[in-house]
């Protein structure tokens, strides 16, 4: 076991329609068993001689060991680079970079926890959900999306969870709600003592202000940001950054990949991603600036 | 596991994962004083403090580690989205994020001057005197061996244009970065290829006293988001690089080179293959950095010098210095045979196969 992610040439096992995402299980036994739930791998989208530079992000839904250890991932096809991936078919190869950034902290005790998710993001929270389930944990899930589409793995939850709760806004499965306006609720009713999220911004920023309301520990997965703003995966290039506040009260760019991609919620500024604060370390001062500072 | 390579089950797919490099005399080159023992190097800014590429490739089989650049103070840099991807490149507007020099020189430059590998640190100022004070923050400094000027940054009292713009201003950041290192310590100007007399530039570089050339920083560019209707990059332009911009970098070493035959060149730009490598050497460099790939391929450099190894070696070519500048030479010309045996004549059977 190591800490270090690898570069491998995975081999595509299987890649399969889940509702409306794909889900691609690859042969990388070296990723598969240096994982920890939470992390990440960054995939070369386009084949050797892509036009495509930037890697592409995906949590692990599960890693298995059969053929030596393999790794699945949950993806929608959402552009040119997904699209090709979605197109790959068994015994194909692909790079793959991982296991990436930082995982779930884990409680020492089997407590309570609640895991929020949704949209494809949603699928990292079952390979945390086997884990936290051997250490004897109590496991609900609460799952959410504009409709039963955008909700990946409904009936998995039911099925691994001791309770689940999915709600959707058109009502078409589960409540119809947000996962907004059933959260204390489910907080309560389960008596939660940790939460953890991966899932579309928003909510992210709902599970950390709620979690926080209930004097509750959240860690979230800022995947999905990382997925929208990141080109390398490994901590290089620098284009994945967030404002977080730290231990000694100064506010910081932090990498979502490397610092990331799971966050403690009441350390993120959600309010302020898309921004640098003007009291972040190193915010520009000169605002004159034509340019707002270099270019580079 | 110990400090061995991570990637032990990399499978021998064309073109990727990593490969020790070959420890060639055949890929050894000089940027003036300075001696490397092989000629890829990582470009500015494109391989974090070091450590994000260790896991990736062995950092002392890199020709040279370049730092991001360095400024006096702690940096935040831009807002997200920072990069915009392009066809065969990326559009980043990152703005020189960085600790600053303190935070560099207590965490960063300590642990990549354990590592065995030449560190050239970049620097980036608002103006000439700042330059000049960096290069000095970084005498005495372990592990230094070679300092680039980053003259492709905005010049605060010419309106945020870049310094590189101008022979005169170009020439003054680079007067002051010398006149601050320590007198040994070589010093490399950046250059960017948004000018009008890039030769002009230069050369106004060396005679400030730059040792070599750095060519080139990235294109500016900019790209609309048509989903959202307005620029993909919050700040509206950015830098282009990767591929896209190989030509535009190959075009300004051939040029300098041309102007300047005697000083060093780094050749970068859109550099991912040995043989995109051999033709920066063909053009006038003396030794090639890669930026973007590296985003694309951590473990490029060690994968690029293997192929460049060997790409020199098909041609006869016995050291880096007999490739450098080869392509300004006549048609018909004949390199000299540097004591490699000559390739053997491809089999019939083999032609057959290649041919159409
Ligand atoms: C994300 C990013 C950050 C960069 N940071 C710096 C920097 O700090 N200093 C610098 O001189 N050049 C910087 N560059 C420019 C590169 O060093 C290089 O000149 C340029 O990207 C062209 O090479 P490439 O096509 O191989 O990337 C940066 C480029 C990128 C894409
Ligand atoms: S994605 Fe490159 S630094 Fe995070």
């Amino acid at each position: 076991m190591s800490d270090t992610p690898v570069q491998t040439s995975a081999t595509v096992l299987t890649v399969r329609r889940v509702q409306d995402y794909h889900a691609m299980t690859l042969v990388a036994p070296a990723v598969a068993e240096r994982f920890r739930p939470g992390q990440f791998v960054a995939v070369a989208a386009g084949g050797a001689y892509s036009a495509r530079l930037v890697r592409r992000m995906f949590g692990v839904y599960e890693v298995k060991p059969d053929y030596g250890g393999t790794v699945e991932i949950v993806f929608a096809n959402t552009e040119p680079g997904t699209a090709w991936l979605a197109d790959r078919s068994s015994r194909d190869r692909i790079d793959l970079v991982g296991p990436l950034g930082r995982p779930f902290r884990l409680p020492r005790d089997p407590v309570h926890c609640l895991l929020v998710g949704g949209g494809p993001g949603g699928a990292a929270l079952f390979a945390l959900a086997d884990t936290l389930r051997r250490r004897g944990c109590q496991i609900h899930f609460v799952l959410g999306g504009a409709t039963g589409r955008h909700v990946f793995g409904s009936r998995m939850a039911q099925r691994v969870g001791d309770s689940a709760v999915v709600t959707t806004e058109d009502g078409s499965t589960g409540e119809r709600g947000t996962v907004r306006e059933v959260l204390p609720r489910v907080i309560a009713e389960t008596g939660a003592d940790v939460v953890y999220a991966c899932g579309p911004t928003p909510l992210l920023r709902t599970v950390s202000r709620t979690a926080a309301e209930f004097g509750l520990p959240s860690q979230v997965s800022v995947q999905e940001f990382l997925g929208t703003t990141g080109a390398c995966g490994v901590g290089t290039c620098m284009t994945c950054v967030l404002p977080v506040h730290g231990e000694d009260g100064v506010t910081r760019m932090a990498r979502a990949c490397a610092e990331g991609p799971v966050l403690r919620g009441d350390r993120v500024r959600w309010g302020d991603l898309g921004t640098i604060p003007f009291d972040a370390l190193g915010a520009p001062r000169a605002l004159g600036l034509p340019d707002g500072g270099a270019r580079q | 596991m110990s400090n061995g390579p991570a990637n032990q089950d990399t499978a021998p797919a064309p073109g990727k994962g990593k490969a020790p490099a070959p420890a060639s005399d055949r890929l050894r080159t000089r940027l003036g004083p300075l001696d490397l023992a092989a000629p890829v190097l990582t470009a500015a800014g494109c391989g974090g403090t070091g450590r994000e590429l260790a896991p990736f490739v062995e950092l002392s089989r890199l020709g040279a580690f370049t730092t991001a650049s360095v400024t006096l103070r702690p940096r935040a840099g831009r807002p997200t989205p920072r990069v915009a991807e392009t066809p065969s490149g990326l559009l980043t507007a990152v703005g020189l994020p960085g600790p600053g020099v303190e935070g560099f020189l207590e965490r960063d430059l300590p642990w990549l001057a354990e590592q065995g590998v030449p560190v050239i640190v970049s620097i980036a100022g608002d103006s000439a005197a700042e330059f000049g004070e960096l290069a000095a923050r970084l005498r005495g400094a372990p592990g230094v061996a070679a300092i680039e000027v980053n003259a492709t940054c905005p010049n605060v009292a010419d309106r945020g244009r870049m310094f590189a713009r101008h022979p005169a201003a170009a020439a003054a950041v680079v007067r002051a970065a010398r006149a601050g290192a320590a007198p040994g310590t070589p010093v490399l100007a950046k250059l960017a290829p948004d000018v009008t007399d890039l030769a002009g530039v230069a050369l106004a570089c060396a005679d400030a006293g730059a040792d070599g050339l750095t060519l080139i920083g990235t294109v500016q560019g900019a790209a609309i988001d048509t989903t959202t209707l307005r620029p993909a990059l919050t700040g509206v332009s950015g830098g282009l690089s990767g591929p896209a911009i190989r030509p535009v970098a190959l075009r300004c070493v051939y040029e300098v080179h041309a102007a300047l035959p005697g000083l060093p060149i780094v050749g970068v730009g859109g550099v991912t293959s040995g043989l995109e490598a051999l033709e920066f050497l063909l053009a006038g460099a003396s030794a090639v950095a890669v930026g973007t790939a590296l985003f694309h391929d951590p473990g490029a450099v060690p994968r690029i010098l293997r192929e460049l190894d060997e790409a020199l070696a098909a041609r006869r070519l016995g050291r880096i210095a007999d490739a450098v500048g080869l392509a300004h030479r006549p048609a018909g010309h004949l390199p000299p045979l540097a004591g490699v045996e000559p390739a053997p004549a491809p089999e019939p059977a083999e032609l057959k196969e290649t041919a159409p």
